[in-house]
């Protein structure tokens, strides 16, 4: 018998879940839609008397002051959200959601266990939503919306109108059947058929060296083990072209990464690199006690098909590396970067099969705040970047620092230790992640890949990290890695790689019945952790799990046989070489084509670019353009002060709404040493010039930490490359030139690589066009500070004080915004001078150590212009700037707009009280900066007005701070 | 001598237990962070301390609503030890998810002869959750937490904090009987409208007291703001860090120790 309680929110309150689907519906292109409200459903199996119900549903489940609740009878209809905007009263659809037989419905669960506990023992409890859609919605308009925004078709049912509900669901079963998959007859022609038809994403010659291998040990493999060779060399784990051989004419790579990035890694040796590209994440020296460890990921192509979720368990899955790296870090802060199509493209414009950006961006934001702050990890630090030619293919990058006890880095597990696995249950979620994410998206991908979204429950990851770091600090098991992309055959495959490992797939516990022994092996269900523990731990270290409610299961050994040995009730289903394994991939010299450099001797073409007497008009223009302006509606949806460690915060001033240069956090509380993050990202360089393009996102990242108050002394960096399709030479071409970049810019700067990731394809097809993304390389910084009081940010602070100008303006128009905004490319992208680059921010962060400046800003999107408005508007004070005063450099600006607009890199206004004027200049001289390379251009005023005179005097720009900074605040149409 | 023993109660998904434990700390609390399942398994562990403090977070993911299953598992399984607990004049106090906790439990506002809760807090009318610092105001004698006419900064961080009475008369009730502790304002100090009040609660309200003064209830988190280099514009202060002193959340900690120490160590 089931029992049913509905519940739902007075009329007149706001209903946060009905106003969301409303604005989700409106931006998917349905503008009929009216209102939307929410009726909750709980289904209760067991024998339940009405009158326990009702007392139960009362005093347990509803909330009496804000909701209203009916037992066993349904709830009216409930009145429409808002008004209906004199449209009249709008008709209504009924439209339920209920989850798929078997799969996890954590509320349910979370009341059947609360009425135990509370003295009612019930056999399950179901949950369903009554969505109710107010408007003149026609059938195709409701099934969109049901199909498309109410429910994700993998794990959920939807019913139309008066379709009751379906009773409770009856067990799966399983029955084992091993399946062997012929392949040593193959021909090239079949071995391609069964690539593609078994979705391993694997290339000719790697699928001949697999029949070639089953051939030598004459026996055809099963499908796990087709599965676990194809999760072990996909892209995404091995990352085969990055890390590869690459053929580009005079310059030969055998592996890229290693001869360019890691390379300028080991040519450092910095004494404070504790792990570099090694673990889960890289890990630098923090304080006497402490490390911190860094990562960032992409979680592109999931986010694609289904943001929230996409994005949830992007930023799940970066926190579990975090908890995996070393013998387990605490979290204390996230950054997330993204790239989106524009939020305001017509709706004839997004290719079929594709969101709308505006869903995408929601649905991301959603994701990331709804996990992020569930997990109390502060989500402080980002950026936002829009093209068109993401409108297919978004990126989401998601980022965590993490906090360890220094003697905590190594680890490794050893043979006789037990395999455990901590947190969710596996399920049906997320099957093929690994070798779908390194495939390109197209039309179809919504529908056959929709198994390859995970689906994220922050809660259960929140009390893995909680027991976790207790089971850690006493030492309880000797190795640790997360379940992420290839699920458990990536994580006991990589923890066993040289030792080896057998795991008995049945008693992995399973979300609910029915899945196959492959189906365990390969799921990438979230929230699960592999830890190799001593037999003699095993009571000690379950004690502290069930402490708390979480999972952890024995499901098998390493070995020291070197084989990869799954069996499912005893019957061997794998038994893989892990030789082969790891080192069978064969490899492909892939070719790439360098694109012509820009000439030194390039300049800008300014014809029919007349100069005009007033740039506001083009500042109000840039503060306005999305890439620009306030992100502050996504900022402030994140909990970024959690765990009370934020010091300098996103947004700044008077107001705190201007945009901070980097976040710094104080990961131990009451210590004087902090962590300054930051982000560069410039793909509006990388089309003219990849090398340019990445230098850029390098100095820009470091620019950030250094106007932040950090200096450069102990700071490392993380690649993430996102790029289009390296099947393409010059595609690749241009990846060799950004990596090359790094390997320079690191090393000029002296600031390591210490992890990174790539994600490639990242491309769309619609029919036989392919859309490439800008080639996108995020820098992500991460800096330790000695002492917190040292930050700074970035609003002016006080009248009279001095702007100083330190690095010199070259005339650098590239990809820069000013032009964008007028419609052209521009020919020089800045470059980054490798010798006084570094020069000028090593030397400024050292003199900030000594002189008290009051602000810093560094200087990048929109140029002097947009940087003088933000710091003058945040800090609720004008300013006035003297173009004919700034330093410049080769080849030098003639004009007032290209001194304004220009984008070159290592600059930073800065200010300075007068008294303490030349004692700045003088330091700048001491660390090493040429006279020429800083100046005093202007000074902080009371007059709330930005005002700018030209090279000959004359004012050229003059607008009130008021406006500069509504504009900049309304910019982005969320 | 003794200092006072504060309990900083955790369970699954709580999540601002560090800076609580910190924030007691700094005022020379001894403090544990229990699990609540120790608490439930031995209810007598609670008469050891003097303080408890129930931290924000997302428990059991708000799955029944914000704060509800804890709210349930104190109210029905913990009542006789909290009942005692409150009955020695102890002290309770409760943030963001933990100030939901005490409503829903109906410890707040906790008065005689209210048998169903009276006030709820909701979802916000922006829509939106939201991580904003907001001016607060004292507006009650009657709560050993604070002094009337304190003014503080403090961040908010809650996606429901709008705070809702069952009808009209119960806040005029509430305030007419000191219960209203803190209301947003704005920087000046005069009534608040969005965002200074972050959420729309009626009356402005961000924090209750039940009728002893001695159970307390907040929105804003003033664990987030015990030394003065979390204030959002600490840098547009002159001088070193060390002199900037403490934060405006410190002082409620502050006099909660104090109040334990000189009457119930």
């Amino acid at each position: 018998m089931e029992t049913r309680i509905e519940v739902a929110l007075k009329d007149g309150l706001v209903d946060a879940t009905g106003l969301a689907l409303e604005s989700d519906i409106r931006d998917h292109g349905i503008d009929a839609i009216r209102g939307v409200r929410v009726v909750q459903v709980y289904l209760i199996e067991g024998d339940l008397e009405p009158a326990a119900a009702t007392r139960i549903a009362r005093d347990q489940i509803v909330d009496p002051v804000a909701e209203v609740f009916r037992v066993d009878d349904p709830l009216p209809v409930p009145d429409p959200p808002h008004e209906t905007n004199g449209h009249g009263p709008a008709p209504v659809h009924e439209i339920k959601v209920i989850k798929k037989p078997g799969v996890t419905d954590p509320v349910g669960e979370s009341a059947r266990r609360q009425l135990q506990t509370l003295g009612t023992e019930v056999a399950a409890v179901r949950t369903a939503r009554r969505v109710f859609l107010y408007g003149e919605l026609d059938e195709a308009a409701q099934r969109e919306i049901a199909e498309r925004i109410l429910s994700n078709p993998l794990i959920e049912t939807v019913l139309y109108g008066d379709d009751p509900l379906p009773g409770p669901p009856q067990p799966l079963g399983y029955d084992f059947e091993r399946i062997d998959v012929p392949i040593r007859e193959a021909d090239d022609n079949a071995l391609m058929a069964l690539s593609r038809d078994r979705a391993l994403s694997l290339d000719a010659k790697e699928m001949t060296a697999i029949r070639d291998w089953y051939r030598s040990i004459d026996r055809d493999p099963t499908d796990v083990e087709l599965d676990t060779i194809a999760q072990t060399w996909s892209e995404h784990c091995k990352h085969k072209t990055l890390g590869g051989p690459v053929d580009c004419g005079d310059r030969q790579y055998t592996n890229l990464l290693k001869q360019t990035i890691m390379q300028a890694t080991r040519d450092l040796d910095l004494p404070w690199c504790v792990s570099v590209f090694h673990d889960n994440a890289g890990i630098i020296r923090f304080d006497d006690g402490h490390d911190i460890c860094f990562k960032v990921e992409t979680h592109n192509h999931p986010s694609a098909l289904e943001p929230y979720g996409g994005a949830g368990t992007g930023i799940g899955g970066v926190i579990r590396d975090i908890l995996g790296t070393g013998l387990g870090a605490r979290p204390v802060v996230n950054t997330d970067v993204f790239c989106f199509g524009p939020l305001d493209l017509e709706r004839d414009r997004v290719p079929q099969g594709a969101l709308h950006p505006r869903r995408v961006m929601k649905g991301v934001v959603a994701g990331v705040r709804d996990y992020g702050n569930r997990m109390g990890i502060p989500t402080a630090s980002g950026a936002v970047v829009f093209d068109e030619r993401y409108v297919g293919n978004p990126l989401v990058y998601c980022g965590t620092v993490g906090i360890l006890p220094r003697d905590m880095h190594e680890k490794g597990a050893h043979p006789g230790d037990r395999i455990l696995v901590v947190g969710g249950r596996t399920g049906r979620d997320g099957i093929g992640g690994a070798t779908f994410s390194s495939a390109e998206l197209t039309t179809e991908s919504e529908t056959v890949s929709s198994g390859a979204v995970q689906i994220g429950h922050p809660i259960v990851e929140k009390k893995v990290l909680d027991t976790l770091l207790q089971a850690r600090d006493q030492r309880l098991f000797t190795c640790v890695t997360d379940c992420g992309a290839g699920g458990l055959s990536s994580a006991v495959g990589e923890m066993g790689e040289t030792l080896g490992a057998r795991v008995d797939l049945e008693r992995v516990p399973l979300k609910y019945a029915g899945l196959s022994y492959r189906e365990i092996w390969i799921s990438e269900a979230q929230e699960r952790m592999v830890l190799s523990v001593p037999p003699e731990n095993l009571e000690k270290i379950r004690a502290i799990f069930e402490a708390e409610d979480v999972e952890a299961t024995d499901i098998g050994e390493f070995t020291d046989d070197r084989r990869l040995v799954l069996a499912y009730d005893g019957q061997i289903v794998c038994d893989l070489d892990m030789q082969f394994l790891h080192d069978g991939l064969p490899r492909t010299v892939r070719s790439a084509t360098i694109p012509p450099a820009i000439p030194d001797e390039a300049r800008e073409s300014f014809e029919n670019l007349n100069p005009v007497a007033d740039y506001g008009p083009d500042l109000l223009r840039l503060l306005a353009a999305p890439n620009i302006a306030s992100k502050e509606w996504i900022i402030r949806q994140y909990d970024h002060e959690v765990q009370g460690g934020l010091v300098i915060k996103p947004l700044q001033g008077v107001r705190s709404d201007g945009p901070g240069d980097c976040v710094v956090v104080t990961p131990v509380l009451g210590i004087r040493a902090g962590v300054a993050i930051s982000n560069g990202i410039q793909p509006k360089f990388g089309d003219l010039d990849p090398y340019s393009m990445a230098a850029s996102a390098i100095d820009e990242a470091l620019r950030n930490l250094v106007a932040g108050g950090c200096p450069l002394d102990r700071v490392a960096l993380l690649d993430n490359f996102s790029w289009g399709n390296t099947a393409d030479p010059e595609s690749l071409g241009a990846l060799v030139l950004a990596a090359e970049a790094c390997r320079d810019a690191a090393l000029a700067y002296r600031t390591p690589f210490i992890s990174g990731k790539d994600s490639l394809n990242n491309t769309f097809r619609i029919d036989d066009r392919l859309i490439s993304i800008p080639p996108t390389l995020l820098i992500s910084a991460i800096g330790v500070i000695d002492d917190i009081s040292r930050s700074i940010t970035m609003d002016a602070k006080e009248s009279g004080n001095l702007l100083y100008l330190v690095g010199p303006t070259r005339e650098e128009l590239g990809g820069s915004h000013w032009l964008e905004q007028l419609g052209r490319p521009g020919v020089r992208v800045p470059r980054v001078d490798l010798d006084r680059g570094p020069a000028i921010l090593r030397g400024l962060g050292e003199a900030l150590k000594t002189v008290a400046v009051r602000a810093c800003h560094d200087l990048s999107e929109g140029g002097l212009a947009v940087a003088a408005a933000e710091m003058a508007f945040a800090g609720g004070l004008g300013i006035e700037l003297r173009l004919a005063d700034m330093p410049v450099a080769e080849p030098e600006p003639t004009r007032d707009d290209v001194l304004l607009f220009a984008e070159s890199n290592h600059r930073f206004l800065v200010e300075v009280p007068e008294g303490d004027a030349s004692r700045f200049e003088r330091v700048l001289g001491e660390v090493g900066l040429d006279a020429g390379e800083f100046a005093r251009v202007g000074q902080i005023t009371s007059d709330p007005r930005l005002k700018v005179y030209g090279r000959e005097g004359a004012s050229v720009l003059d607008e009130s701070i008021e406006i500069l900074r509504q504009t900049w605040r309304e910019g982005v149409p969320w | 001598m003794h200092e006072p023993r504060a309990l900083v109660l955790r369970t699954a998904g709580t999540n601002c237990d560090a800076e609580a434990v910190h924030a007691c700390r700094l005022v020379g609390c001894d403090v544990d962070l229990v699990h609540i399942r120790q608490i439930l398994d031995d209810p007598s562990r609670l008469e050891t301390y003097h303080l408890l403090l129930i931290p924000g977070g997302f428990s059991y993911g708000d799955d029944l609503g914000g704060g509800r299953i804890l709210a349930n598992e104190i109210r029905y399984r913990l009542r006789e030890a909290t009942e005692k607990f409150i009955a020695d004049g102890k002290l309770v106090l409760g943030i963001c998810n933990g100030f939901q906790v005490l409503v829903k439990a109906g410890l707040l506002p906790g008065r005689d002869g209210d048998d169903e809760p009276t006030v709820t807090l909701t979802h916000n009318d922006s829509n939106r959750f939201e991580d904003r610092w907001v001016h607060l105001e004292v507006v009650s004698d009657r709560c050993a937490f604070v002094e009337k006419g304190e003014r503080m900064y403090l961040p908010v961080a809650h996606a429901e904090g709008k705070f809702v009475t069952r009808d009209d008369a119960l806040l005029g009730e509430l305030e007419s009987a000191g219960q209203i502790v803190f209301r947003y304002v704005d920087a000046q100090g005069g009534p608040a409208s969005y965002p200074d009040n972050p959420n729309g609660s009626v009356g402005n309200v961000a924090g209750i007291t039940d009728p002893t003064g001695r159970i307390l209830g907040l929105m804003p988190h003033p664990e987030r703001h015990v030394t003065a280099y979390q204030h959002p514009t600490w840098t547009r202060r002159r001088g070193p860090l060390n002199a900037l002193g403490d934060g405006d959340g410190l002082a409620m900690f502050r006099r909660a120790s104090e109040l334990a120490r000189s009457e119930l160590v």
